[in-house]
């Protein structure tokens, strides 16, 4: 009985107008078909084929040195694959670069551009309208850095740097957004926040997102589904379906975590016992 | 610190250079050093108020300054020009730095009997050799900055959609600007050396020839007086790109207030 009246409320919170909800529509789609990358002889990618839905979020982990910073360069056309394909939505269409924005291991702010200048970079071309200026400070409003706005980069503490970061990628409205490591120069309770913040906008927006992690909690704490780089292969594609938000230490996150770690560490154990 | 003892900090660097002034006098006065090897202050001002007002002093300091300001303006802009060239065209670089490194190994001040039988002693030598003379520390400077521009801001940028021109006036320019301000106040130095030693050598006016002529009729005080003001100028000069770097570079952590 009370198990059926916390279903109905549930049901009437997500219907609720003004409620945070999930708009797979937004987010763009990824196609990989067998695409691979080699450097001379070192195959990094030996052929990744996997299908991302719009409104997804895909964590990619892997060990370093797995190709999945290269998938990733692949992916925003950073470099260009020497074998198979991967797009953002349609194959045949060309997407729109504004729409798929990149938050890296790094800040990567101007030094030399106030926050808000820094936030307004994200929006390219338009960025000296009156209407870029009030959507940078609504975005800044959003990640509760609006007082900062005038003041350098360099004061900031590195988990603020890293939401104007977030801010810049976010002000576009973009239906990719995908993530190198974002949060791993972050001390830890800063992570944790960060997390919060990510998987907040994320459920706000309803963007693709794929996210580049060597941290398996985070990944897990993140993501609708997680694929497991080994030698420039997918290892495991796995769904996750906890509910959100997800809390740290239960069961069935740690029973998760086992399993993807098994797996990553399934050679080295071998190795370490030799 | 409070408003009085930063004031008083500030009236600190002045001590030093005003005592040495008074101990000079004093000497000078009770006759210790004599007045044909280095006049009075008193007497070094009186000089250099006759001369401002029979008009030779604004004369010669307008020359000077002219002079200076000619050829770093010349040498400057095509050492700026040449160093974003080869700071952001590699191929620009391979064509031309070999070549101007292999010149900034000759000393400019070596050319002077050179540029004399080529120009004689007008206008045109002495704006030569400061343009030369300023050339290189630009472009070292400039190239250097943008080539030491961050990468992954550069990455950034052109993951964010922004067009050539963007990413030179976004990106690589205000980069490499700390790195042209060091290049600008070497140049500032190396143009009054240059003026002073032109000037001296080979001139019909401005405040080196101003000098070498007192000294044919053994008046020390102007001497004095030219050197002095070549140091006015060339701190002048310095506090000038200072102020210019303290703008400009607001944002960079060196030139923050704590």
């Amino acid at each position: 009985m009370t198990v059926h009246l916390l279903r109905q409320f549930d049901d009437a919170a997500r219907l609720a107008p003004g409620a945070v909800q999930h708009r797979p529509s937004r987010g763009l789609p990824i196609t990989a078909q067998w695409v691979a990358k080699s450097f001379g002889d070192k195959h990094v990618l030996r052929g990744l084929d996997f299908h991302v839905h719009g409104g997804q979020f895909v964590a990619v982990v892997g060990r370093s040195g797995c190709g999945k910073s290269t998938l990733l360069r692949l992916l925003l056309d950073l470099d260009q694959p020497t074998g198979g394909r991967i797009w953002i939505g349609n194959e045949n269409e060309k997407t729109d670069r504004s729409a798929v924005r990149v938050m890296f291991q790094e800040p990567r702010l101007l030094p030399w551009a106030s926050v808000l200048a820094n936030v307004e970079v994200g929006l390219g071309a338009n960025r000296h309208s009156g209407e870029a200026r009030n959507r940078a400070l609504a975005t800044l409003r959003e990640i509760g850095l609006e007082d900062r706005r005038a003041e350098w980069p360099s004061v900031l503490s590195g988990g603020q740097k890293q939401r104007v970061a977030l801010a810049r990628a976010l002000v576009s409205q973009p239906r990719v957004l995908a993530f190198d490591e974002p949060l791993g120069a972050l001390d830890a309770l800063t992570r944790i926040s960060m997390q919060r913040l990510l998987e907040r906008v994320w459920l706000d927006q309803g963007f693709t997102a794929i996210m580049v992690t060597h941290d398996v909690s985070e990944a897990i704490a993140l993501a609708d589904r997680i694929l497991v780089i080994e030698d420039g292969e997918i290892g495991l594609d796995l769904r996750n379906d906890l509910p959100r938000p997800r809390r740290r230490g239960t069961a069935e996150v740690a029973e998760l975590e086992r399993i993807i770690l098994d797996r990553l560490f399934r050679d080295a154990t071998v190795g370490e016992d030799a | 610190m409070t408003g009085a003892a930063r004031k008083l900090d500030g009236l600190t660097q002045w001590l030093l250079p005003l005592g040495i002034i008074a101990g000079w006098q004093l000497l000078s006065s009770v006759g210790f050093i004599p007045g044909r090897v280095l006049p009075a202050p008193t007497d070094v001002v009186l000089a250099g108020w006759k001369l401002l007002l029979n008009g030779d002093l604004i004369k010669n300091i307008w020359v000077s300054f002219w002079r200076a300001i000619v050829g770093f303006a010349i040498g400057g802009g095509i050492g700026f020009a040449l160093g974003l060239a080869n700071g952001l065209s590699r191929r620009s670089e391979r064509v031309l730095d070999s070549t101007l490194q292999m010149v900034r190994n000759i000393p400019h001040l070596a050319l002077i009997p050179l540029v004399i039988l080529w120009f004689g002693i007008d206008e045109t030598a002495k704006i030569f050799l400061v343009a030369l003379g300023v050339f290189f520390p630009i472009y070292i400077n400039t190239q250097h900055g943008i080539r030491t521009v961050d990468a992954q801001l550069v990455e950034m940028g052109r993951t964010y959609g922004m067009t050539p021109s963007a990413l030179f006036w976004r990106i690589y320019l205000p980069g490499a600007l700390p790195s042209i301000f060091v290049g600008l106040r070497y140049a500032l130095g190396i143009m009054w050396l240059t003026l002073i030693v032109a000037e001296t050598i080979a001139a019909s006016s401005g405040i080196g020839y101003m000098a070498m002529q007192a000294r044919e009729f053994l008046l020390v005080d102007v001497v004095v007086l030219s050197i002095l003001i070549y140091a006015l100028l060339g701190k002048l000069a310095d506090s000038t790109a200072r102020l210019l770097e303290r703008n400009c570079l607001a944002w960079h952590p060196a030139f923050q207030k704590s």
